[in-house]
């Protein structure tokens, strides 16, 4: 596997422009004769298709939800990261490129992280002349507010929902080229396979979850856009239909998998209740703006919050980040709270979470305040929990969230497999070891938005005498008979056990043995668990119904399958990683005080994992990281 | 013959439906306020109301108005018809088995048809009883030598099941204007926080004075018994 | 606890549905309602049978996908939330819950409970959108819009587009829905100029999805689970007669 990051030639604030100044374009007259299929309609996918369509490109759009409003970019609370300096407390470009490779414990490209930093910018301006009503001051202009792990404001928000909001934003563009024919839409449709011809990405299979029909899609190019693998945990804050198993064929192609083990535990979740809990909601990093995160002093304190004085409450965050205090970054303050956990200091009935208590805030700023900015969090959480929390301290736990890692691209997006792009959450790329609150709906928009509808042209260019890709092509033909064979095996087996209760079993060993702490004895022995698990899966599944209908049952038992392969994957990248770095924390290589230990001498480099067939262990290659502009530092938060 | 009536899209119809039904209400003010010459003591009550009945009847004007009403009544009828049609077509042949939606909306908005239906019926019986005789039929004359149109109501208004009657109608015809007048708005797009606010108010204001007007008529000749002279 | 649940049941679009009668033991309080359902269908197949086939996702309150008729009520008895977030402790012990999907003639069902309600989607096709181009959008603050005017634009911006104003609409109108968006974009002044427009082009298609007429009852800001007001469909009346009124 040949790693290519192809990035471009200067100095790192002009690498973009040099490249859009000299990447390859597609006339409009050829671009009407090339055919693009997106995978995905988040943030990522929609702002693809959109903008790619508005150029003349004929795109098909998929996605497995009921419809592009629904993908689960629509979720993210908080806000939207960039440089515009509205505060005036010295935000630039570079100081948002700085935080993040930062926040990302220098284990992303420079050249990637800085792109996108630049861009930043852009983005608020095209979101707003979409509609995106983000706050305002009372003056008319825009509103900010400060995230983790930064020292300005520069966090763009609308409520608590937006996400929801720029979502909203590329849905509208994305149905506005729908009604001018420039989209095809295929909502309720799920990709089960890739189609490479002579060594190029041409085509997906996709399943109708509506009719269970199998389709053939042919394309000049495929770009994934089908968002992070954190459901693999089972309970995480993710849709429940989200799934790896898009990237994850793609991988089986031939596309490499890269740092599949930094996946985000996000620390302010709410804990779970009980066997059957399916989800775990997540509360918007913007409550550490205001309340306090602490455990009682004492192990296993019996007494309820309120009775518990000031003097014995422990506020771990503030006592060990004083500096940053409760707005440390997400991977510090997940293990922070894992630690005290751990050691006996939880709360609540399971004695699985910490208090986030706002009761200092409402004293300070009055309840209206406190009202205003978090209401419909507030409520939220009443909602689920039935309490209160202007009256009692809000119970919070880490919980899965993010996947830093996923497909390796290159600067212009594209995987290994040449025509095979991944964008947004889906790809390893800009946000290192960990991703700071705020810029995860930043990079899907600017991967969207801004930086593929030039670096697809670059590839295009080269397609123009290519003609129509044909589904009739024998690889289509093979490609559809590896689905049929799995679906048809997959129901076949008529065992004892559901999906779900596969997904279940795998989730909680991925939280004991490849979660917040990892250990080199933990990951051995979760290698050989999840291949007993997945001897089992194929043994003991059981799937009710047929392929050929309407079977939610059927798409879980795909997905899970899937799920079962990636774990061991990302096993193996935890444990090949003899280091400690962002949210990716051995506890072999911690520092005396219980920080991360991060080996720059031995480990500065992107692990990326190629497929060896099944059953094989996988290949790892190196992307060395080459640091021209600054110089890795011990990030720390103190 | 429906489809010709159908007009565009139901947001024009509702347009319809509320300008129809806000000329009504304006009718209805009119109306009131003739009626209430009722009140007055018998005797001049007989020769103004008398009086005041003429002059409806005879000026052009007021003809041309009261054209303008009859098909106002007519199309906001039919339009209520072929909305009502549509709804139907719109909510599909397979309803709620369990359904509890009445507890999120006030009855006689949900009810505007029926009650409509019922003021319908009213009408026919309202004009059948004064305004068909008045105009086609046999009307004694009062001293000042007009039809004695206040005879006939004084001795209509003495049977207590008509007064009942009556009473009942305006009853449904509160309810109908009640949410109507508001609706009207709406549809017509008075958006604004406040200014609907304040409307929501005025109709209530005006539902609750033509009501009570329209009722306290009936129920003051039949305890006044007031005598129409010969 | 123990809860009675009457279910529809609808094999396929074509086939006749029916309520069909199940019952669960040892339901935890703390339980979602779908998770609740979740726990029915971990039975039914291990029994052999089908699962009951629903609309959901986030399971957050956000995305819309997720839509019950739940004893006689869109989204169920609590108001300003959505079937996921409605938790069993709003019920009783030995409760019989009715559980149905979303019914409107422009939501036909695809399985069970499963509907289709792509009828939103072409809704704002027809022009729920702003006619800007990637990448040549002014400075965002070049347009000062007033914080009350952003914070009435959000409220009408956040509908999740799950269907319970249709579904609990005696008309199967759709006029929440449009009005929300017609309204969002109509408030900021980056929207005005095709105001007129997109309120003509998105009533004709509501229309001809075969929505019914708003009759202005109000029960579906009720029921909205982002608590969207029908002021919205006040806007949105008043920018369509807008648009009769210039045309030329």
């Amino acid at each position: 596997m040949k790693l290519d990051a192809k990035i471009p030639e200067g100095p790192l604030q002009e690498k973009w422009s040099r490249y859009k100044a000299t990447c390859r374009l597609v006339s409009p007259n050829n671009k009407k004769k090339l055919d693009i299929i997106v995978v995905g309609a988040g943030l990522a996918g929609s702002s693809a298709a959109a903008s790619l369509a508005e150029m003349g490109y004929r795109v098909k759009s998929f996605c497995f939800q009921d419809s592009p409003r629904r993908a689960h970019s629509v979720a993210a609370q908080g806000g939207v990261n960039a440089s515009k300096n509205y505060h005036n407390d010295g935000d630039s470009a570079f100081r948002m490129f700085y935080d993040t490779l930062k926040g990302g414990d220098f284990r992303a490209r420079e050249a990637n992280v800085y792109r996108l930093a630049e861009c930043s910018a852009n983005l608020i301006d095209q979101a707003v002349a979409q509609g995106v009503p983000f706050a305002r001051e009372y003056g008319g202009y825009l509103a900010n507010r400060s995230f983790g792990g930064v020292q300005v404001s520069r966090t763009f928000y609308a409520r608590g929902q937006t996400g929801q909001q720029l979502l909203l934003g590329a849905y509208s563009a994305l149905s506005r080229q729908v009604a001018e024919g420039n989209v095809q839409l295929f909502s309720r449709h799920e990709m089960l396979g890739l189609v490479v011809i002579d060594g190029k990405a041409r085509g997906i299979i996709a399943r109708n979850l509506d009719t269970g029909a199998i389709e053939r899609h042919a394309a000049h190019t495929v770009v994934l856009a089908t968002g992070g693998y954190g459901k693999i945990y089972y309970l995480s804050t993710l849709a429940m239909g989200c799934n790896g198993s898009a990237i994850w064929r793609a991988h089986k192609k031939g596309a490499g998998f890269a740092a599949a083990s930094w996946t985000q535990i996000h620390p302010t979740c709410l804990p779970q209740s009980g066997a059957y809990q399916s989800k775990l909601t997540l509360m918007s990093e913007s409550l550490r703006n205001d309340g306090r995160i602490w455990v009682p002093k004492k192990a296993n304190d019996p007494r309820p919050p309120g009775e518990i004085p000031e003097e014995e409450r422990d506020y771990y965050l503030e006592r060990r980040y004083p500096a940053f205090g409760n707005l440390a970054p997400r991977d510090i303050a997940s293990r922070a709270a894992k630690e005290r956990i751990d050691a006996g200091f939880g709360v609540g009935a399971q004695r699985n979470a910490v208090y986030l208590d706002f009761a200092h805030a409402i004293r300070e700023y009055g309840i209206e305040t406190i009202r205003e900015r978090y209401g419909n969090l507030f409520r939220m959480y009443e909602k689920i929990t039935g309490h209160n929390a202007y009256e009692r301290p809000m119970m919070i736990s880490p919980a899965a969230h993010f996947s830093m890692g996923g497909l390796w691209v290159d600067y212009e997006l594209m995987t290994t497999i040449p025509g095979l792009f991944a964008i947004g959450e889906c790809n390893f790329s800009d946000h290192g070891a960990n991703r700071l609150g705020a810029n995860s709906l930043l990079q899907a928009c600017v991967d969207g938005y801004f930086i593929l509808p030039y670096t697809i042209g670059n590839y295009l260019a080269g397609e123009l005498g290519t003609g129509k890709i044909s589904p009739e092509a024998p690889e289509f033909e093979t490609a559809e008979r590896e689905v049929r064979d799995q679906l048809g095996r997959l129901l076949t087996i008529q065992g004892n056990r559901t999906a779900t209760d596969y997904h279940k079993e795998l989730g909680a060993l991925l939280y004991d043995k490849c979660g917040v702490l990892r250990t080199r004895e933990g990951l051995r022995q979760a290698i050989d668990d999840i291949r007993a698990l997945r001897a089992d899966f194929w043994q003991n599944l059981k799937v009710p119904g047929g392929a050929e209908q309407v079977n939610s049952e059927l798409e879980k038992a795909g997905r899970v399958a899937d799920y079962l392969e990636l774990a061991e994957v990302m096993c193996y990248d935890a444990l090949t990683r003899e280091e400690s770095c962002g949210a990716h924390f051995r506890e072999e290589h911690q520092t005396a005080d219980g920080e991360a230990q991060r080996r720059d001498d031995q480990f500065q480099f992107v692990s990326v994992w190629a497929y060896a067939g099944p059953e094989e262990e996988p290949e790892l290659h190196r992307e060395g990281l080459v640091f021209e502009t600054i110089q890795p530092s011990v990030r720390s938060y103190k | 013959m429906f489809r010709k009536l159908s007009l565009p899209n139901s947001l024009t119809r509702k347009n319809l439906m509320a300008l129809t039904g806000l000329f009504l209400c304006f009718f209805l003010v009119i109306h009131l306020a003739g009626n209430l010459q009722l009140l007055l003591p018998a005797e001049r009550a007989q020769l103004q109301y008398n009086h005041y009945s003429e002059l409806l009847s005879h000026n052009i004007l007021i003809k041309i108005v009261s054209y303008v009403l009859y098909a106002s009544i007519i199309a906001h009828t039919i339009y209520a018809l072929v909305l009502t049609l549509r709804s139907r077509a719109a909510v599909g042949s397979q309803g709620y088995a369990y359904d509890r939606r009445g507890a999120v909306s006030p009855w006689y908005s949900r009810n505007m048809g029926i009650l409509g239906t019922l003021i319908f019926f009213f009408l026919v019986v309202h004009m059948a009883n004064f305004w068909y005789p008045y105009k086609f039929g046999e009307v004694p004359m009062d001293m000042a030598g007009r039809k004695d149109l206040y005879r006939v109501v004084v001795i209509a208004y003495r049977e207590w099941w008509y007064v009942a009657l009556y009473v009942v109608s305006m009853l449904v015809l509160g309810f109908h204007l009640l949410h109507g007048f508001y609706s009207a708005f709406q549809s017509l797009g008075l958006y604004h926080t406040k200014y609907g606010r304040w409307m929501n108010w005025a109709g209530r204001a005006y539902t609750l004075v033509i009501t009570a007007g329209f009722i306290l008529i009936p129920i003051w000749v039949f305890f006044t018994k007031p005598t129409p002279l010969p | 606890m123990k809860i009675q649940l009457k279910i529809w049941r609808q094999e396929n679009a074509r086939a006749q549905g029916r309520m069909v009668d199940y019952e669960l033991t040892d339901i935890n309080p703390e339980m979602s309602f779908l998770e609740m359902l979740d726990v029915l269908n971990e039975q039914l197949i291990q029994k052999g049978d089908m699962p009951v086939e629903f609309d959901h996702d986030c399971r957050e309150g956000i995305c819309g996908q997720c839509g019950l008729f739940i004893n006689g009520r869109a989204h169920g008895p609590q108001e300003a939330t959505t079937t996921c977030q409605l938790h069993m402790r709003h019920f009783k012990d030995g409760d019989t819950i009715y559980v149905e999907p979303f019914r409107s003639r422009a939501f036909p069902v695809i399985k069970d409970l499963r509907i289709d309600r792509s009828a939103f989607d072409r809704i704002i096709q027809a022009g729920g959108y702003i006619s800007t181009r990637t990448g040549d959008a002014p400075e965002a603050n070049a347009i000062p819009i007033g914080h009350d005017v952003a914070e009435a634009a959000f409220d009408a911006a956040a509908c999740i587009g799950c269907g319970a104003c249709v579904a609990t609409c005696k008309n199967a109108s759709a006029a929440l829905f449009t009005g929300a968006k017609v309204s969002h974009l109509a408030m900021l002044p980056q929207g005005q100029p095709e105001a007129a427009e997109r309120a003509r082009k998105m009533v004709a298609q509501m229309e001809a999805e075969g929505f019914g007429h708003c009759t202005n009852t109000g029960a579906c800001e009720v029921e909205c689970p982002q608590e969207i007001s029908i002021r919205h469909i006040a806007r949105m009346n008043f920018e369509y007669n807008r648009a009769g009124a210039l045309k030329k």
